[in-house]
């Protein structure tokens, strides 16, 4: 195979602005399974909502689509901090989440997907945005604009993230609770208000990564499907419960993810993410820079 | 009752229900049936590791698929005769369990759903790109408009039933043999505390291989005669998520400590599936599967099986 | 005499946090062993390692003789090493004459390959229940029970895998003096029929009187080995847990 080296190049290239969305989408999951051991595998069914949310009203409002997740993140908050508080009363309290927790975040996972496609049917949606379309040209590299701004703004939301664990009080109460909950009982803080903060955020980051992910690629109800694997594979692969390693890890799968695309085709993407997950789980389950 | 007694009555059950179907000659009746005692048959393998190991498997749709793309396999070589297609589907399946098993179920619980989860995706990506089953184009099964044996015919759809049916009977007194066995018991530490049953000296990894497998190779069983009931087998119907929720549902309304909650999920979840389908739409009926799923993991966990064993218990105490 | 347990210079870490540093301790066959030391001493951690619940860094564990290395827990019980756990860990979904079936049905089967009659199990399972006085509530759920008798059902538990060496693990915590008694009677008849004991408790009186040994834990090393009248007098053992 005589490869091009301008393809490769602009498939590593492509690959690591597709991983900076990937680590937004995982960044959710990073803090519900990685630090709360909460294995809601419906994360990408909220990604999704958030993806139809910012659909409907650019269509009818014109409004950016980031703009708009952006005003809808205390929704969705509110959602997840419901949704773990359901979570919670029911599970977690009996101590019957491995069984039942599981088809609990399934069978939310399967209503999602079915009642968007009920209301919006199965087509394709796409949004209209100012930077679709127009590419950067930098030092022969082709960086489109719709892949690099949300590439950005993930980064962004990522960094945010990042900070938040580590220099607020909130942010370290979330990561004590995940070491140690009794420790955090003995300081007088509520552990499950911390983790339904906790919750309530990493879905409400699921609303930008659903606004950033129809802006990357064009949107139906299912497609929350290829992002389990995905999302999961980046989180066990970067090591549980720590956010740089989700990054490293995140960059790392669409690079290889953009590479087996260019030089096999798209048709054994989907398998590449899942691939990942089997051999991580297989060879080393506690990741790059597990705990 | 014995195994052997068990087995008995669910045969004659199983050839009185023959007979039912047989007399009213409806083919619709067998079609819908033979999707009831599908269900039945994945159901009650599911629970096999969902409700007596506790191990939650997403991936029902790929070990079903595994046997039904195993059919079409042999189809393209030399058909077979279909018992000897189920028993090579039940083997190819129970092996890629034991496979995924191995790689999984040292872990914690949790990882061992979500690999079957990529498992499922991984398979049909594999299928999709394999030509020679017919990849996403999908493959042709022709099977003869009638079955003769020992000249007796009858409408090849009567045959299929009369398959299924054996292998629901198989499937649950299989089910029951193990939850009154050692092993059931054996089974049931794994789901309770797997650090105390390794402490009494419960094999906890030996059995879990044995439950992956079993399971794997019910639904493998399962898929095998698909390809001939549907004519056309494409990657999204064997793949068909439907079969995840329905195989998790099922037992999960029924009730997941004992044979009979699969088989009561089953009967009623699937007869009212194919009534919506028929009445409303494809999509609202898996909207409700789900809805239903999800009401009954939160208000009854123990399932229908588990309300009435409540009621009972109540009313003894008083 | 050989040692039926030898702990050769056993150490665990988790993370930064050393649990044991080195220990070494030997339980002669028939021996009764005490083990004290304040809480988060490694005592638990020592057990589990011993058991194969947890992996040791470094050292070998002997039972009669031969490594334990990378035997599971459950092979480790099959060859006659039982415990029971700190906090009770029964299996919940079961009653408590079948909680007793399962060390039954997987380790002294498997051992002997006989294949017992069901009422033979029964009888048995009834049997052990009687001994720790839990026979009344043999039908019923482990959740219908209270805290002691979680414990006591927890000891029953170990005691029906039919062990070579039983370790007790606070066994006895919340129990009234009588209880108390009936418990060191108990282990001192499973004693006298040759099972060899390590006694993990707090309660002083207990240990006392049951041990032929003592040894002490604290901080993950082990800073007494002797008669249990020579060890309570030791300075260093006042100092770090008795004086408290």
């Amino acid at each position: 195979m005589d490869i091009s080296w301008d393809l490769l190049l602009n498939a590593i290239v492509a690959g690591l602005l597709l991983g900076g969305f990937y680590a937004a989408v995982t960044a959710g999951i990073s803090i519900s399974f990685g630090m709360l051991d909460i294995v809601n595998i419906a994360h990408p069914a909220f990604v999704i909502l958030g993806s139809y949310i910012a659909y409907y009203v650019n269509i009818n409002l014109g409004i950016d689509p980031i703009l708009v997740s952006i005003i809808v993140l205390p929704a969705f908050y509110a959602l997840g901090a419901l949704v773990y508080q359901v979570y919670y009363m029911s599970f977690e309290r009996r101590g019957q989440e491995s069984l039942r927790g599981l088809a609990f975040f399934f069978g939310l996972l399967f209503v999602t997907e079915v009642s968007l496609i009920l209301v919006f049917g199965v087509d394709y949606r796409y949004v209209e945005a100012a930077y679709i379309g127009p590419s950067l040209h930098l030092a022969g590299l082709e960086l489109p604009l719709r892949m690099l701004v949300p590439c950005l703004v993930a980064l962004a939301t990522f960094g945010a993230l990042e900070l938040f664990v580590t220099r607020t009080f909130l942010g370290r109460a979330i990561m004590a609770v995940s070491q140690d909950q009794l420790a955090l009982q003995l300081m007088a803080a509520d552990p499950i208000r911390i983790k339904r903060i906790a919750f309530g955020i990493s879905i409400a980051v699921a609303s930008i990564a659903g606004a950033l992910l129809i802006i990357i690629q064009p949107v139906e109800p299912s497609v929350g499907r290829d992002y389990i694997g995905r999302v999961f594979a980046i989180c066990v692969l970067g090591g549980l419960g720590s956010l740089p390693g989700a990054l490293i890890a995140a960059f790392l799968l669409g690079v290889v993810e953009s590479l087996t695309s260019t030089f096999y085709g798209p048709s054994w993407a989907p398998a590449v993410s899942f691939g990942f997950l089997l051999l991580t789980l297989a060879f080393r389950p506690a990741g790059l820079m597990g705990r | 009752m014995n195994t052997a007694t068990f087995s008995i009555i669910t045969a004659a059950v199983g050839l009185a229900v023959m007979a039912l179907f047989h007399w009213l000659s409806v083919d619709y009746a067998y079609f819908a049936g033979y999707t009831i005692l599908q269900f039945i048959v994945l159901a009650t393998a599911w629970n096999i590791l969902g409700g007596y190991c506790g191990y939650v498997n997403f991936g029902t749709a790929a070990f079903f698929a595994i046997g039904a793309y195993s059919s079409v396999f042999w189809y393209k070589f030399h058909p077979l005769p279909i018992p000897l297609l189920i028993v090579l589907g039940a083997v190819v399946s129970g092996i890629v369990g034991l496979g995924t098993g191995y790689l999984t179920l040292r872990l914690r619980g949790a990882f061992f759903s979500i690999a079957t989860l990529a498992m499922a995706v991984v398979f049909q990506t594999l299928v999709v790109n394999w030509d020679f089953v017919g990849g996403s184009r999908g493959a042709y099964i022709i099977h003869p408009e009638n079955f003769e044996l020992a000249g007796l015919e009858v409408h090849y759809i009567e045959y299929l039933f009369a398959l299924m049916l054996l292998l629901a009977v198989i499937a649950l007194a299989t089910a029951r043999t193990i939850e009154r066995s050692r092993l059931g018991y054996g089974f049931a530490t794994i789901r309770d505390d797997e650090l105390a049953a390794e402490a009494c000296g419960v094999p906890t990894l030996r059995l879990k291989l044995i439950a992956t497998t079993l399971s794997g190779a019910f639904m493998g069983m399962a898929g095998a005669p698909f390809p001939y009931y549907i004519g056309y087998l494409q990657p999204q119907s064997a793949f068909a998520l439907d079969y995840a929720v329905n195989s998790i549902a099922m037992p999960m309304i029924g009730g997941t400590t004992t044979w009979v909650g699969p088989l009561v999920g089953s009967i009623l979840l699937g007869s009212a599936q194919q009534y919506a389908t028929v009445t409303i739409s494809s999509a609202v009926n898996l909207l409700i599967v789900g809805l239903m799923l999800v009401a009954f993991v939160i208000i009854a966990p123990n399932g229908l099986i588990g309300l009435v064993k409540e009621s009972l218990r109540a009313r003894r105490r008083s | 005499m050989t040692a039926l347990l030898h702990v050769d210079n056993i150490s665990k870490r988790f993370g930064g946090f050393v649990a044991l540093d080195g220990i070494e301790i030997e339980v002669a066959p028939g021996e009764r062993l005490g083990l004290i030391g304040p809480n988060g001493s490694g005592k638990s951690t020592l057990v589990n390692c011993i058991c194969g619940t947890l992996q040791n860094e470094t050292g070998t564990v002997r039972f009669e003789g031969q490594a334990l290395d990378g035997l599971a827990a459950h092979q480790r019980t099959r060859r006659g090493l039982a415990r029971s756990f700190q906090l009770p860990r029964p299996f919940h979904s079961v009653t408590l004459a079948d909680n007793l079936r399962i060390p039954l049905l997987y380790t002294v089967r498997a051992r002997e390959g006989m294949l017992h009659a069901h009422s033979d199990l029964e009888a048995r399972c009834h049997e052990l229940l009687d001994t720790v006085g839990l026979l009344p509530k043999a039908g019923r759920m482990p959740r219908d029970l209270t805290q002691v008798e979680m414990r006591k059902l927890e000891l029953a538990r170990a005691m029906a895998a039919e062990p070579k060496l039983l370790i007790a693990d606070e066994s006895m915590a919340g129990l009234s003096h009588s209880e108390i008694d009936d418990i060191l009677a108990l282990l001192v008849r499973l004693n006298e029929r040759g099972v060899t004991i390590i006694l993990i408790e707090h309660i002083m009186s207990a240990v006392m009187s049951f041990s032929q040994r003592l040894a002490v834990l604290v901080s993950g090393r082990k800073i007494a080995d002797g008669p249990p009248k020579d060890v309570v007098r030791d300075p260093e053992v006042v100092r770090a847990y008795l004086g408290q």
